[in-house]
């Protein structure tokens, strides 16, 4: 299958997502330049990390009205999958794709670690090859990863199983003790209410091979290959 | 036609923890200024704008926070407009 990897001025993940698609997977990808409005016909996109446009304004701001975030934008109207990684689900997030917003880090530092996600949503096209519950290890790389949105929100997302993956422990208890960066309900990573949308701060190209010290996030990448190979 | 002068400030809605702003009061009481309280950390943006009216760099600015310079989810934002000499 074909994989689209959006590249922004200042993207810094496209090549790994692309590294872990081709020489791991064995699937194409295709990278999308941020000027131009054409997603050659991929069927899943990933938007990479990185920082785009230097994080000017806010983290994401200014690639959400690139031509290629546009097209993105139409292309997840139609059921079509989309994950955004780190950066990229900084844009997903004020491309409105996703609800909610980014705020600094609460140590107002850049955190770069390994962490554990306990895998609350495994219903959704990115994340059905885990099981509900498991606890996975993947690293997180941001200054900005402090999730948050209206009461409202958080409600609903809550509700209707949108919140994916939760920052825990290594045994899978979520608290205060092992949120890294103030996210609200130690959110890491939510999808949209139809489920083809999801983003995530932690980077699963980073865990997708045993010499990077985890394969936890290779399942991801395979479990969307499941989901398109079978629609 | 006149050129206007717009200053945009940007800071976290009301509600919304703003971890610089709780670092910088922090590190005011650190020096004594144990008075101070609220403090908020935000964005100051100035542009220049050629328009016909103060009406008009109005409907542009506001056009321009909806689309990208603000995010309602976390953000708030007042601006002065003044016309250049």
């Amino acid at each position: 299958m074909k994989f689209g990897i959006p590249v922004y001025p200042g993207s810094n993940c496209d090549r790994d997502v692309g590294w872990v698609v081709e020489k791991v997977l064995g699937h194409e990808a295709v990278y999308l330049w941020h000027a131009e409005k054409d997603l050659k016909g991929v069927d899943c996109v990933i938007v990479p990390g990185g920082f785009s446009y230097g994080d000017y304004l806010r983290a994401g701001a200014m690639a959400k009205i690139s031509p290629v975030t546009e097209a993105i934008c139409e292309f997840a109207e139609k059921g079509g999958l989309v994950m955004g990684i780190c950066n990229g689900f900084q844009i997903l997030l004020e491309a409105g794709l996703l609800p909610g917003a980014m705020l600094p880090n609460k140590t107002l530092s850049f955190i770069c670690k390994f962490v554990h996600l306990k895998v609350e949503n495994n219903q959704t096209p990115f994340t059905h090859l885990y099981r509900k519950g498991e606890v996975v290890r993947i690293p997180i790389a941001h200054a900005e990863g402090n999730y948050t949105c209206p009461p409202e929100t958080l409600k609903e997302i809550e509700e209707n199983g949108q919140v994916v993956v939760r920052y825990s422990s290594p045994k899978g208890e979520v608290s205060e003790e092992f949120n890294p960066n103030g996210s609200l309900n130690n959110i890491a990573g939510i999808c949209n209410r139809r489920g083809n949308v999801f983003g995530l701060m932690p980077h699963p190209e980073r865990a997708s091979e045993a010499i990077l010290g985890s394969v936890d996030g290779l399942r991801m990448f395979r479990s969307i290959v499941e989901s398109v190979v079978r629609a | 036609m006149a050129t206007y002068f717009v200053k945009v400030f940007i800071s976290y809605r009301k509600g919304v923890l703003d971890p610089q702003g709780v670092a910088v009061e922090k590190a005011a009481h650190q020096l004594g200024f144990t008075k101070v309280k609220n403090v908020r950390v935000g964005k100051y943006i100035t542009m220049e704008i050629e328009a016909d009216s103060p009406e008009e760099v109005k409907r542009e600015v506001e056009e321009m926070a909806k689309k990208f310079l603000v995010n309602p989810v976390i953000e708030e934002y007042t601006y002065e407009i003044e016309e250049v000499e």
